[in-house]
């Protein structure tokens, strides 16, 4: 069990890191520790991913000096997915953090805990 | 090839280029050129869809011609194009319905960037129906869950910023759990095209060792998505999300965006996992434990509820779990059975969500229970289109709901074992009964004597036509069910 953790240590790593980041964004309180533990998440899967890509000894598959076998090259996939899921995970903490923004200038607080207290008592209630 | 088997794509590009021209129209032409819009696609998908049915087969669209393993491709069937139908009608009714209530609720400056938001919507909800490749699938339902957050807050109230961030966080947790399943299906076959996928996956499902780590990978897509559609016990975000939006956006929010989640794991099962594998999974049982517990939680909240659209809210975390149930008594009536209830359920919500604010704004703009008292008799087309909406979720024969309880109530008696048959059976009946109590109490309120006799309601120009058009629909998959259970039984044979 161990020893296969190890081969894989970068996919351990990377599942260890996206727990850290699922637990901090699910139990937190504070609306910016939570964002942060969003971008741990995703990295981990990130990790997950560029570690999938990446075989030693091998290059980026561009032809340069006519080696055509695909047995010196790797996947350029995973790095592809890696780029389109940062940008997705960039603008999704860009909103959040827009959101964040507007609920601290309303509240005074990022807890979200006190937060949910204090809309309780709103006129806005109908 | 025919020229209809662009239109899928054109659905797409068309949405999303025109969600950057709303941004730059002025609000009311934004609104005008939206409703069009809705217009052209509702015929462009009609178009699809008899195409697809005349041909008796789907069509696969492959995009910048790159043959299978590489590329990106579009596949459209009957199936699909049923869906993406249902999905352009409702919401064209609600944001015909809903747009007196977007100018009330929304800054007038901001109106056109309310328009441009449900422009990409729509160009993620088709992107979702139509694509065949799971990684295009992720980003848009990242589009998807951007533009719900975006049409949730653009009323600027406490509330709805407090449930945006609430529903917000839950959708990452479910977005992150899908992206790391589609990543380790990814490590598992190679191929991100679901037809190599399938191919792959029938291979590997027949060693015994590499199961567990499918198993597991199908495991976490289906958390995912069931996090995002809010299946028990993730639903409790439903009642502050729609109960705070503007009417049309919770109306879209309930009927279509927590569906199109569905569907995009119906097409997992279905195209990626493919259909005999999944079976063999554990996870199916899960999910019919879990849609009965929804069921059953989702009618007790809504008894409870004091506000009248936190009981239609949860409501629909019951209405889901009937979803789930479906796809977990499995067998093709049980999946048609699912999806006859995404439809129906998709119609009626929508119905009520555009009712309930016409019935607050008599009452002194509450929507608690003690003031809606006679407010049917204040607003009598609202109250009219409520009572049949509520006629049609406790499931009276000839709505929509009444047919689709006979599916499940079918599917399980065709195969499902004892111990189900019981479970199903039950919960049915139960959630009948607690869904009779919450709205005939509901329908007894706001049509009981008027305290407030001189208030009436405004008369508002273009409601009454998109909510005949719900009606009928319902009435539609009601009356004819078969129709509608043939349609989708023939897209399911299509879909594998």
């Amino acid at each position: 069990m161990i020893e296969h953790l190890l081969i894989n240590n970068e996919e351990a790593a990377a599942i260890i890191l996206f727990g850290i980041g699922f637990t901090m964004l699910l139990f937190q309180r504070n609306l910016i520790k939570k964002l942060i533990g969003m971008n741990i998440m995703d990295s981990g899967v990130f990790l997950f991913l560029a570690s999938m890509g990446y075989i030693e000894g091998r290059k980026a598959p561009i032809i340069v000096d006519g080696v055509q076998e695909t047995a010196a090259y790797i996947n350029p996939v995973p790095a592809g997915l890696v780029l389109t899921g940062i940008v997705v995970s960039v603008s999704v903490t860009a909103v959040m953090l827009s959101l964040a923004v507007r609920l601290y200038k309303r509240y005074h607080t990022l807890d979200l805990d006190v937060i949910y207290v204090l809309s309780k008592h709103q006129m806005e209630d109908r | 090839m025919s020229f209809v088997t662009n239109f899928p794509l054109f659905t797409i590009v068309l949405s999303l280029f025109s969600g950057v021209l709303c941004y730059l129209l002025k609000g009311k032409a934004a609104r005008k050129y939206t409703f069009i819009y809705e217009i052209v696609l509702i015929v462009m998908v009609g178009a699809v869809l008899v195409y697809t049915y005349r041909e008796g087969g789907s069509f696969t669209y492959v995009m910048g011609e790159f043959p299978a393993p590489w590329g990106n491709e579009i596949r459209a069937g009957v199936l699909e194009s049923v869906m993406a139908l249902l999905f352009l009608v409702v919401m064209r009714c609600s944001l015909s319905a809903g747009y007196r209530f977007v100018e009330t609720d929304i800054d007038e400056s901001k109106t056109s960037l309310y328009y441009s938001l449900i422009n990409l919507m729509t160009a993620a909800l088709m992107a979702i129906i139509w694509t065949n490749d799971l990684f295009t699938g992720y980003v848009f339902v990242e589009i998807l869950t951007l533009t719900s957050c975006g049409i949730l807050i653009v009323r600027e109230l406490g509330r709805t910023t407090l449930a945006a961030v609430r529903y917000m966080i839950l959708n990452l947790l479910g977005s992150g759990l899908f992206l790391l399943g589609v990543v380790l299906l990814y490590n598992l076959t190679g191929n991100l095209l679901m037809v190599p996928m399938q191919q792959v996956i029938a291979e590997l499902a027949e060693d015994p060792a590499v199961m567990p780590v499918l198993t597991m990978a199908v495991g976490i897509l289906t958390i995912g998505l069931s996090i995002k559609s809010g299946l028990f016990p993730f639903h409790y975000w439903m009642p502050d999300t729609y109960g705070w939006a503007t009417p049309a956006s919770a109306s879209i929010l309930s009927s279509l965006v927590s569906k199109a989640y569905i569907f995009l794991l119906f097409k997992i099962y279905y195209r990626v996992i493919g259909i005999q594998v999944f079976v063999r999974m554990p996870i199916r049982d899960i999910l019919l434990v879990l849609g009965i517990c929804g069921i059953v939680a989702g009618s007790v909240n809504a008894i409870r509820a004091n506000n009248i659209n936190r009981m239609v809210a949860f409501s629909s975390a019951a209405q889901i779990g009937y979803i789930y149930m479906g796809i977990g008594l499995g067998g093709i009536i049980g999946y048609s059975a699912a999806l006859f209830h995404i439809m129906a359920h998709a119609l009626t919500k929508s119905q009520l969500f555009l009712t309930t604010p016409r019935l607050a704004e008599v009452s002194g703009d509450s929507l608690k229970f003690k003031e809606l008292q006679g407010s049917a008799l204040r607003d009598r087309d609202a109250g009219v289109f409520f009572t049949l909406a509520a006629l049609s979720m406790i499931g009276i024969p000839i709505f929509a709901g009444f047919a689709s309880k006979l599916q499940f109530g079918l599917a399980a008696a065709e195969n499902a074992s004892m111990v189900k048959l019981v479970m199903v059976m039950l919960a049915l009946a139960v959630s009948s009964m607690l869904n009779a109590l919450y709205f005939i109490r509901t329908v007894i309120r706001i049509y009981a004597e008027d305290p407030r006799k001189d208030v009436r309601a405004h008369h508002r120009s273009g409601y009454n036509v998109p909510m005949l058009v719900l009606t009928a629909g319902n009435l539609f998959l009601g009356l004819f069910s078969w129709v509608a259970v043939n349609l989708l039984q023939t897209g399911l044979g299509m879909f594998s």
